[in-house]
């Protein structure tokens, strides 16, 4: 195959570059002298942003993958089938990411396996872990076809697409699994956690909020594909998608603002804390404001508006997950954390690198383009055209 | 079967001698160094307040239901028949979720180390298998760590409030903390005062998540019904469409024909 144009330079190709060696970098410098040399971690705050953001954001932006995918081959809405490659495969490399996060963040990567024989069923870390690698391969194989037509593997590709029903629904009980155990691990604990962020619905909270992201996630990552490839954005079917992310938003925050009720910890909201001022950050900017955006048919319609939108509830959601995991257990004076240096270069590191990785398989591979094997495909609208056009 | 032990540690009678301390590191091989808090090189540590006259001793409470034996995923803490919580390296991945999930923030860590462990307490469990007591209990002049039976630890510290209403507060920490400890405390100052967190769950912990994590089967199942009996809806849709589609351009082709 030819990679045409893959030494050619490009502004946003130069800074990928530079935060993906420099991130290198900082993992080979982790690997060589350790957690404690060169991040800030310790033993009052013992997860960091590789935890907060690394994983716990890296998961929630793969859930696109479920929601388009359960759209598609569940509900039958085959309209959006033209998103749906793009989005497993935003999934697929979010997966990628947090594994390689993962590596960086625990103290004895190389006994990783453990978790495949080492079995304690009552530990919460341990849905986690199987999540993470049962969806992991699941969403290997729901983008495998693309690769395998690539190459034109027929025989493999006809079993996949045999099994792409149990596999989508599989990969829907997995991943809204992942996503409520990465709420369920701050069950544990109660006391540590700010009363604005720890609740006994966290689970719940996390598969909410997720649904909003990864559909955000879906209009960002099409409009940045239209304008790095030069198509056209899909909009109306964006516009529909963006419509779902009103309802979600609203529905979490009318689960967010119940549950704080009910645990009578509204009241922390009024308080003039850093932690109240994070949560007003991340319910007014992150929730309320592109709830109210979006509303409008207006903004709804426009690519600028879906676009910045969009990348508000993407803000809103990381600002949850990184306030659940970091903002809520920071107290004064002893229980504070910047992250370091390295850890920050990790992150962007692995960022850069799954925009890098998308680039490179939305360019070469056949991500966004019909699928030539759909014999299922119907169209509603061409017999019925078909129709008016003879009868006339 | 060994009853479970524990210690009972007595604040008011504490003179802050540091002997337990210099046991402890002395009995696990850990360096006498001064300190600041518990750290993976110290397990137990001696704090002072109200101006050096109470001293507190902080180390690892060995919960019956510890919170680390439950948020563990590899499973390389054991609550033994000693009463000890044990920590198991050859297990460990270093996730850390032991350190987060712990109540007490007893479990320290190895953060100089390419290969880090988790360090704390192991109530001296090889003397106690063997038939002794810990080395802190052992080293403790003025009788302020006591070792035995959690059960006789329980009546004992009863009986000192009784026979000493004035002298204590009435409160026994460590009875339900988490669910019990064995590691008992008696204080003449409100123990939040001291640093001690109160508002520790009087359940065992890892009920919480269990409550949650007890319903994963059940919800995959449910899940995976639900969902084949939509895409089975859905499906049935898509062929009735793809069957009406074709009558209609049959019809269309037989209007043409015609």
């Amino acid at each position: 195959m030819k990679f045409e144009g893959i030494f050619k330079l490009t502004f946003w190709k130069a800074v990928a570059i530079v935060l993906m060696a420099t991130g290198f970098a900082a993992a080979i410098e982790r690997y060589a002298l350790g957690l404690g040399a060169t991040t800030n971690l310790k033993d009052t705050f013992p997860w960091g942003i590789w935890i907060g953001f690394d994983i716990l954001v890296g998961v929630g932006l793969a859930a696109g993958g479920f929601t388009i995918a359960a759209t598609v081959y569940i509900f039958g809405i085959e309209r959006f089938r033209p998103i749906l490659r793009p989005t497993i495969l935003t999934a697929f490399l979010g997966y990628l990411l947090v594994i390689a996060g993962l590596m960086a963040d625990l103290g004895r990567p190389w006994a990783i396996w453990h978790a495949i024989i080492m079995w304690n069923p009552h530990s919460v870390m341990f849905e986690v872990a199987w999540c993470v690698m049962l969806y992991t391969t699941v969403l290997a194989l729901e983008f495998s076809p693309v690769i395998l037509e690539h190459f034109k593997l027929q025989r493999t590709l006809r079993v996949i697409k045999a099994i792409t029903i149990p596999l989508v629904i599989l990969g829907v009980i997995l991943s809204t699994l992942h996503q409520s155990s990465l709420g369920s691990l701050f069950l544990i604990i109660p006391g540590r956690m700010h009363p604005l962020w720890y609740s006994n619905i966290i689970p719940f909270l996390f598969i909410i909020s997720c649904v909003a992201a990864g559909l955000a996630m879906t209009i960002i990552e099409s409009f940045l594909s239209s304008r790095a490839f030069g198509r056209e954005v899909e909009l109306p079917l964006l516009s529909e998608i963006s419509r779902v992310i009103v309802v979600v938003l609203a529905l979490y925050f009318t689960v967010r603002v119940q549950d704080l009720m009910s645990r009578d910890a509204l009241k922390y909201v009024f308080m003039p804390t850093y932690q109240s001022g994070m949560f007003l950050v991340e319910i007014i900017l992150g929730v309320l404001l592109p709830f109210c955006l979006l509303l409008s048919r207006k903004v709804r319609s426009s690519k600028t508006g879906l676009f910045y939108s969009a990348v508000l509830v993407l803000l809103g959601f990381v600002a949850h997950r990184m306030n659940t995991a970091i903002t809520s257990m920071e107290h004064w004076p002893d229980r504070l954390y910047v992250p370091s240096v390295q850890e920050l270069c990790v992150t962007l590191g692995l960022v850069a690198f799954g925009f890098t990785a998308f680039a490179f398989v939305a360019r070469y591979f056949n991500v966004f383009g019909e699928a030539p094997h759909e014999v299922d495909e119907i169209r509603e609208d061409q017999p019925a055209e078909l129709t008016h056009a003879s009868f006339e | 079967m060994l009853k479970s032990k524990g210690l009972l540690i007595d604040i008011t009678r504490c003179v802050g001698c540091h002997e337990c301390e210099r046991a402890c590191a002395e009995a696990n091989r850990l360096p006498q160094e001064p300190a600041t808090d518990l750290s993976a090189r110290r397990w137990t540590y001696l704090k002072s307040y109200n101006d050096e006259t109470v001293f507190v001793r902080r180390l690892c409470m060995h919960c019956n239901e510890p919170t680390c034996v439950s948020a563990c995923l590899v499973g390389a803490f054991t609550k033994t028949e000693t009463g000890a919580v044990l920590y198991d390296e050859s297990k460990c991945i270093g996730c850390r979720y032991c350190m987060q999930a712990c109540p007490f923030e007893v479990p320290r860590y190895e953060w100089g180390s390419l290969a880090p462990k988790i360090q704390k307490c192991r109530l001296c469990y090889e003397r106690i298998a063997g038939g002794g007591q810990t080395a802190c209990a052992e080293a403790c002049p003025a009788g302020a760590t006591v070792f035995g039976n959690r059960d006789d630890l329980i009546r004992e510290a009863r009986a000192r409030i009784d026979a000493n209403p004035g002298g204590y507060v009435d409160y026994i920490y460590g009875l339900s903390e988490a669910g019990g400890t064995s590691v008992l405390f008696l204080s003449a100052i409100p123990f939040e005062k001291l640093g001690f967190p109160m508002n520790i769950p009087k359940e065992p912990i890892p009920d919480l998540s269990w409550r949650v994590l007890s319903q994963v089967p059940k919800y995959a199942v449910a899940a995976g019904v639900l969902l084949f009996g939509i895409n089975w809806i859905t499906a049935r849709r898509t062929d009735v469409a793809r069957f009406e589609a074709e009558e209609r351009r049959r019809a269309i082709t037989e209007h043409r024909e015609r």
